[in-house]
């Protein structure tokens, strides 16, 4: 066994080997140095871009399920006409009251418009017809008023509900409560104001006016075969796999798709979404990883081109050394810690360069990357690929230093 | 007996050739001898100087170190008996430039156990026996060559080894520094060291109390002189022993290249 100072020692060795070829480590390095800032730097803004996107879903509500129809994939279109694949009030009823998964659930249809209040007439305004649940699954506050009631639904009433943007474009009073306004000539009566929009990274289209209406009213003024979809909230979003099955059960049983038809419709949860995002995450990490590899790779083989200069520059030191005892371990323990101490100080670098980059990424106006931040177990990775450089690289000049014959190493010129 | 070896024969091969370096010598040196190898190039003086100093095994034959037999140690103890019992002096010094004169003389203890302090008190220690106590913080490049000299054997005698080996020790300096590093030797001698100088020159072999000569890789010549005191005598008789083994009258003034 060496001796522990022997370590300390050649480390400091190797620090001042480095030190004293200044120029020549740094170009040696430089492969180790921008391999390992491409990748601190690609990981940085990747779990940026990852926690923002998670983040902003989150807010939207992690525990929702979208519901749509959807023709299957290569079946033939006079299979499945609209008429058969769209979604039918009944079916929202079903779903409603057979899932227990689900503990809120709105329909949602939009139709086009012309709005007109007093005066002022808007053309192709977007009117939405919502269940009361809709509030509770938008979590858009009611600022003015009241939100819509069971009653308003049932009895199809022609009322609305306006937004923050509405009062201005539509010129009514700040307080609009009991207004009304003509939804294609019909008289609506405003009952309530409800919040804008709030813009996300998957909506940033969010000003204008918007008008909701009870879903049973604007059936009336939608065509026969009118196109909705459904918006769900889950128990939870742990819930989101069950939830999905039981929709499936329930709309398969209500348009009687036998065991080998395919699905007419298509369910979406926030669990698909969040598993993807950190797919893709993975994807381009293992991609930058790759990257790495090369470059590493391609700064291993100047590590160990250096190595054997080194190691032919020192001949002679060779030969003292295993004169004054060194035994073939130490000679290649002293030139195996000098590769690895020259990679690893290409690693800080690379990492300092990294940290720098990320820093200003996370300050770079616009880039929405806020959250942009080396992870520690990228660091660790960092180190310990460079080690492992070292090693692989530094191990073929020390094994060569190892063996060299004291006399012939001290009669080298 | 520090040293004793028995028909010890060294053959190289180069190419289809066989060079026979050492053809059988027998040779005993006793603890406080002081002994000068001499010999012209080719002779086979530095072969036996790698075998003595346990950097090359011989082909046939037996050396024993300190009554242990070289040839049953392995490698890695063949490395620790040269850090422990052998040291050596090189001709061109072999200092690492980078490193302090005290680092310099350090250098053989990374290899052995033993803690910082008494590291550095040990090499402080060698140094003041060379007389280079006011130096210890000087690099190479600062020290003249005698001075540099001096370093490399207060880095031999750090682990107050059986043996101290000197090649050509002086081939590099001057003759007053040659001088002034024999009395090193001498004061070495004196203190109790068993010294071993491969040499060319007369006037380093003078210094020496016994003067052995090869010539084709056998010894030729062993001559004794009693004491200092007979410097001249033994001058007249190392010539005298040159003078039959080379076959030439006057001495080598300069070094020659020993293959």
């Amino acid at each position: 066994m060496l001796n522990p100072l022997f370590y300390i020692q050649a480390i400091v060795l190797a620090l001042s080997q480095i030190w004293a070829n200044k120029l020549r480590s740094i170009l040696t390095m430089l492969g180790i140095i921008f391999g390992v800032w491409a990748v601190t730097t690609v990981v940085a803004a990747l779990s940026g871009v990852t926690t923002m996107v998670l983040k902003e879903f989150e807010a939207l509500g992690g525990s929702k399920m979208f519901i749509f129809p959807d023709r299957p994939d290569d079946a033939p279109r006079n299979k499945y006409p609209w008429s058969v694949i769209r979604l039918k009030p009944d079916e929202l009823i079903a779903l409603a009251t057979n899932c227990p998964s689900i503990v809120a659930i709105t329909p949602e249809t939009n139709l086009g418009a012309t709005i007109q209040h007093g005066e002022r007439k808007r053309e192709a305004v977007r009117v939405t017809g919502i269940w009361p649940d809709w509030h509770d699954i938008q979590k858009r506050a009611t600022l003015i008023g009241r939100p819509f009631a069971r009653v308003d639904e049932e009895n199809a009433r022609q009322v609305c509900l306006v937004n923050q943007d509405a009062i201005s474009e539509l010129g009514l009073d700040t307080d609009p409560i009991g207004q009304h306004i003509l939804v294609r000539s019909r008289r609506f009566l405003v009952v309530g104001v409800v919040e804008n929009r709030r813009e996300t990274i998957f909506d940033r289209n969010v000003t204008g006016t918007e008008i909701l209406i009870p879903f049973s009213t604007a059936v009336k003024l939608q065509d026969p075969q009118f196109f909705f979809m459904i918006i769900a909230k889950l128990k939870s979003p742990e819930v989101a796999a069950e939830a999905k099955a039981e929709a499936r059960f329930v709309l398969r049983q209500a348009r009687k798709l036998g065991p080998d038809e395919p699905d007419t419709f298509e369910l979406f949860a926030a669990d698909e979404f969040i598993a993807g995002v950190k797919r893709v995450s993975m994807v381009l990490t293992v991609g930058g990883g790759c990257v790495v590899a090369v470059s590493l790779l391609v700064g291993g083989i100047g590590i160990m081109n250096i190595m054997l200069v080194s190691v032919s520059e020192r001949t002679r030191e060779i030969g003292l050394r295993k004169a004054v005892g060194a035994t073939p371990a130490a000679v290649l323990m002293q030139f195996l810690l000098e590769a690895i101490m020259l990679c690893l100080v290409g690693g800080v670098i690379g990492i300092a360069f990294g940290e720098a980059t990320a820093l200003a990424l996370s300050k770079f106006p616009g880039a929405n990357l806020q959250e942009a931040a080396v992870p520690w177990w990228a660091i660790v990775m960092s180190f310990s690929f460079c080690a492992a450089t070292g090693v692989i690289f530094g191990m073929f000049p020390a094994i060569k230093a190892a063996r060299l014959d004291p006399i012939e190493a001290l009669r080298h010129e | 007996m520090i040293i004793s070896t028995r028909q010890l024969c060294k053959v190289y091969r180069v190419g289809v050739e066989r060079i026979h370096a050492l053809r059988g010598i027998d040779l005993q040196i006793e603890p406080n001898e002081f002994v000068a190898i001499m010999g012209s190039s080719g002779s086979g003086k530095s072969t036996l100087m790698n075998i003595i100093g346990c950097l090359d095994r011989p082909t046939s034959g037996q050396y024993l170190l300190d009554g242990r037999d070289t040839s049953r140690i392995g490698v890695r103890d063949l490395a620790r008996v040269r850090n422990q019992q052998i040291g050596f002096v090189f001709q061109s010094f072999e200092l690492l430039p980078r490193m302090t004169a005290l680092k310099n003389v350090e250098l053989p203890l990374i290899y052995a156990s033993g803690g910082w302090r008494a590291r550095r008190r040990k090499a402080e220690e060698a140094l003041e026996r060379v007389g280079l106590g006011d130096r210890m913080h000087h690099r190479p490049n600062q020290l003249s060559g005698g001075q540099k000299q001096r370093v490399a054997i207060a880095r031999a005698i750090l682990n107050n080894p059986a043996i101290l080996l000197a090649d050509e020790p002086t081939g590099n300096l001057d003759t007053a520094t040659t001088n002034e590093l024999m009395e090193v030797f001498e004061q070495l001698h004196d203190e109790g060291q068993t010294i071993l100088v491969v040499t060319h020159e007369t006037h380093v072999a003078v210094h020496c109390r016994r003067t052995i000569t090869l010539t084709d890789g056998l010894i030729s010549s062993d001559i004794s002189t009693s004491s200092k005191g007979d410097v001249g005598n033994g001058v007249r008789t190392v010539g005298r022993a040159i003078e039959g083994a080379l076959g030439t009258p006057t001495a080598p003034t300069h070094r020659l290249k020993d293959a």
